[in-house]
């Protein structure tokens, strides 16, 4: 009971908030966005928070997250100290263009309205209002009419800041940019961010972006990246979580993708007290591609819930998704994986699958992979697995003389690795790979190791096995 | 070198083994024969240190040291090789990778530094010839995707890298051709010396003209029911094992 009054509370202090200060929150708005903000709000109001009757909620309980009281700032705070301070990233060999969210607001060394010698435009979701106005109208337009639950509302209605980036026709990206969220706050934070990105015709990018805590306190973040798709364009996107375990991560992107439009997008939960990743691709032109993968390592009591519905809309369309995930102690992990073939998408290939290793008894996995298919020249597999350890290749390593730890972590490591190969910028993923190897090791911490944005110098690590060539 | 005395083994509260002993000494190749089902992977397990096979009774020692006291790993780097009936799938953990850990885990429990990469890999090469198996396996993943008789002689390989002074190869003959058969033979001969002892069980005397034992047992039921030499095994083959059932 207690429970239920607390969340109502939430809703209200955020209404509350809302009335308030609506002039302020709008205060950059053009008269469409305001709208589309002012309907947002109306539906939150009428959806609320989303919970257990909703079928893609079913598994994913915000209660614990509810309960917390949270800060939201409505204008920027003044920062006390230097942005070059924030942004350092220790990568070797990592070229990146690094641009950040610091406690929901637009950080960047380079000013907040950037066009890059490549000509690619990066800066504040605040400052794409002014110059490419129409096209954040239409992000409000789109989000505002998607009904699907109360958090998209709730982001509608509050998401001021964020990242804009825009790469014109016919532009390659000639460096990798990078997103940093941080979250470091001393008291709970509640962060709404819209991140906007929109790519020409037959351009190219890599993008990387990282939701990190650099302290202990608890957090909210309820955040959607759309990212757009022209023609022919290509996207590599990495997205990496690593949060404390007080905290939890709401991460909605949706990609829209054109005729001959090639996506590959790679998420890696390291840690997390709740993350819950909704992953939206809609084939809306002929011959698309898309790879969705993701590896999740959970334990403790924490929940990782991965959404990803593809639809394809048109035919000759290809999408692949492959999760993988390791769950130890009382950890729960969901994945739903929806891919709806519509009638005319005719030629479409669509594979998913989803592996879960259990290592304790009292960790859990719902897993649902749903294919929806009205198209009827189409190639559709799916499938899920749920284990343990393989007891008998366990012996097996041990019996040539490996330790049970180390026999242990060679074989999540392996399981991991289809996932992490993946990554196909080598400093990335050697990066990530010797973090996958620290968490299977229970070495990382989300503060003084920090991912990939680094205020300290981060001692390599050394394993008493090498790893390096499995 | 190996002592097994009135060995009592279960698995799932099912006596497998009963009463079971038998010595081996160092320099002495043993072949243990029998009808299926009769327990001699149950006791090569027993002597590897599976968990799921319960010694009830009885005691196994080697080089003096009470086996039960040691973890499987552990035996292994005592000096104990298995090569599985069955060897096991596993997918991601490259060949290479595999044996290098293996053998680096084993140095480290004797005191030794990791081995140095040049001599790694010239053993590897001089194994490789020796058991037959090229590149394109040993940089695959452990076993996946092997025939038959290529898992087989990959133990035989890894059985060569590790070096054992114990080696225990439960019926690696079996779905090998006649050239793989003297390839491992010619494995375990290598690795015949006076120091060291081999157990090979088997079902086929063809493999024991090229792997000459100094005995060979019968198990039935899980106890040794009669033991000679060489000669034994040609009695079975020729009568079977009816007139040894009582
Ligand atoms: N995990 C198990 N659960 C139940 N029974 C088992 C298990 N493992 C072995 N057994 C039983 O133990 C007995 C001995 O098996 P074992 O594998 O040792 O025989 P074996 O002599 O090696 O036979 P083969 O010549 O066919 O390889 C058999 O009856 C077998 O069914
Ligand atoms: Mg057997």
């Amino acid at each position: 009971m207690e429970q239920i009054v607390k969340t109502m509370s939430l809703k209200e202090q955020l209404s509350d908030q809302f009335q308030r200060h609506r002039d302020i929150i709008g205060r950059n708005d053009t008269p469409l966005i305001a709208q589309a903000r002012e309907q947002a709000f109306h539906r939150f109001m009428e959806q609320g928070f989303p919970s257990d009757h909703l079928e893609r909620w079913r598994n994913t309980d915000l209660k614990r997250t509810l309960s917390l009281d949270y800060d939201q700032d409505i204008v920027a705070p003044a920062l006390n100290t230097e942005v070059s301070n924030l942004l350092r990233c220790n990568i070797p060999h990592f070229d990146t263009f690094l641009v950040s969210l610091y406690n929901g607001w637009y950080i960047s060394e380079n000013g907040s309205w950037i066009t890059r010698p490549d000509g690619i435009v990066i800066g504040s979701l605040a400052q794409a209002i002014k110059h490419f106005s129409t096209l954040v109208e239409e992000s409000f337009a789109r989000i505002g009419q998607a009904t699907r639950n109360g958090l998209e509302a709730l982001n509608n209605a509050f998401a001021q800041d964020g990242i804009f980036i825009y790469v014109p026709d016919h532009v390659s990206a000639d460096q990798t940019i990078q997103i940093v969220s941080m979250v470091d706050h001393d008291r709970n934070l509640l962060l709404q961010n819209r991140n906007l990105i929109i790519m020409g015709k037959n351009s190219r990018l890599k993008l990387v972006h990282c939701d990190d805590s650099l302290n202990q306190q608890p957090s909210f973040t309820n955040t959607i990246t759309e990212i757009l798709l022209g023609e022919g364009a290509v996207i590599d996107h990495y997205k990496l979580q690593n949060i404390n375990d007080n905290s939890s991560v709401i991460s909605t992107t949706l990609f829209h993708q054109e005729a001959n439009s090639q996506l590959s997008t790679h998420v890696t939960v390291l840690n997390g007290g709740l993350i819950r990743n909704d992953i939206y691709v809609d084939m809306e032109g002929e011959n698309c591609t898309s790879d969705i993968c993701g590896l999740y390592l959970v334990d403790k009591n924490q929940h990782v819930d991965n959404q990803v519905q593809v639809n394809h809309l048109k035919p000759y369309g290809t999408s692949n998704q492959l999760f993988k995930g390791i769950i130890d102690d009382h950890a729960r992990a969901v994945f739903n994986g929806h891919v709806h073939v519509h009638r005319n998408a005719q030629k479409t290939n669509a594979y998913q699958s989803n592996k879960n290793i259990l290592l304790t008894d009292k960790a859990t996995v719902n897993t649902k992979p749903f294919l929806e298919i009205y198209a009827d020249d189409v190639k559709c597999s799916h499938g899920a697995t749920v284990g343990q350890l393989d007891q008998e290749a366990l012996f097996y390593i041990r019996s040539r003389g490996i330790s049970y730890d180390n026999a242990r972590l060679l074989l999540m490591y392996a399981f991991a690795a289809e996932v992490i190969n993946k990554i196909t910028i080598e400093p990335l993923r050697l990066r990530m790979d010797d973090l996958v190897k620290k968490r299977l090791r229970g070495e990382l911490s989300i503060c003084d190791q920090c991912v990939l944005h680094c205020r300290t110098k981060e001692n390599t690590v050394s394993f008493d096995i090498d790893m390096s060539k499995i | 070198m190996l002592i097994i005395k009135d060995l009592n083994v279960s698995i799932q509260d099912k006596k497998i083994i009963s009463g079971l002993n038998l010595e081996v000494k160092a320099g002495e190749v043993h072949a243990i024969m029998g009808p299926n089902g009769t327990g001699k992977s149950t006791l090569a397990w027993a002597i590897a240190g599976n968990e799921a096979y319960t010694i009830t009774g009885g005691s196994i020692t080697y080089r003096g040291r009470d086996l039960k006291e040691l973890s499987p790993e552990e035996r292994a780097s005592e000096g104990i090789f298995l090569g599985f009936q069955y060897p096991v799938e596993i997918p991601g953990v490259s060949m290479t990778n595999f044996i290098r850990t293996a053998i680096n885990e084993q140095r480290k429990y004797r005191g030794l530094q990791p081995i140095p990469a040049p001599e790694f890999l010239a053993k590897m090469e001089e194994n490789k010839k020796l058991v037959g198996i090229d590149s394109k396996l040993t940089n695959r993943s452990v076993n996946e995707g092997f025939s038959g008789g290529e898992k087989k002689k990959n133990e035989i390989f890894q059985m060569a890298m590790l070096e054992p002074t114990l080696a225990i190869l439960d019926e690696t003959d079996s779905g090998l051709d006649i050239d793989a058969l003297k390839v491992v033979a010619n494995g375990v001969n290598k690795l015949r010396s006076k120091d060291n002892a081999i157990i090979v069980i088997t079902h086929y005397q063809r493999l024991l003209e090229y792997i000459v034992p100094d005995f060979v047992h019968v198990l039935y039921k899980g106890r040794i029911v009669k033991s000679g030499g060489k000669e034994l095994a040609l009695e079975l083959e020729e009568k079977g094992y009816e007139w040894l059932k009582n």
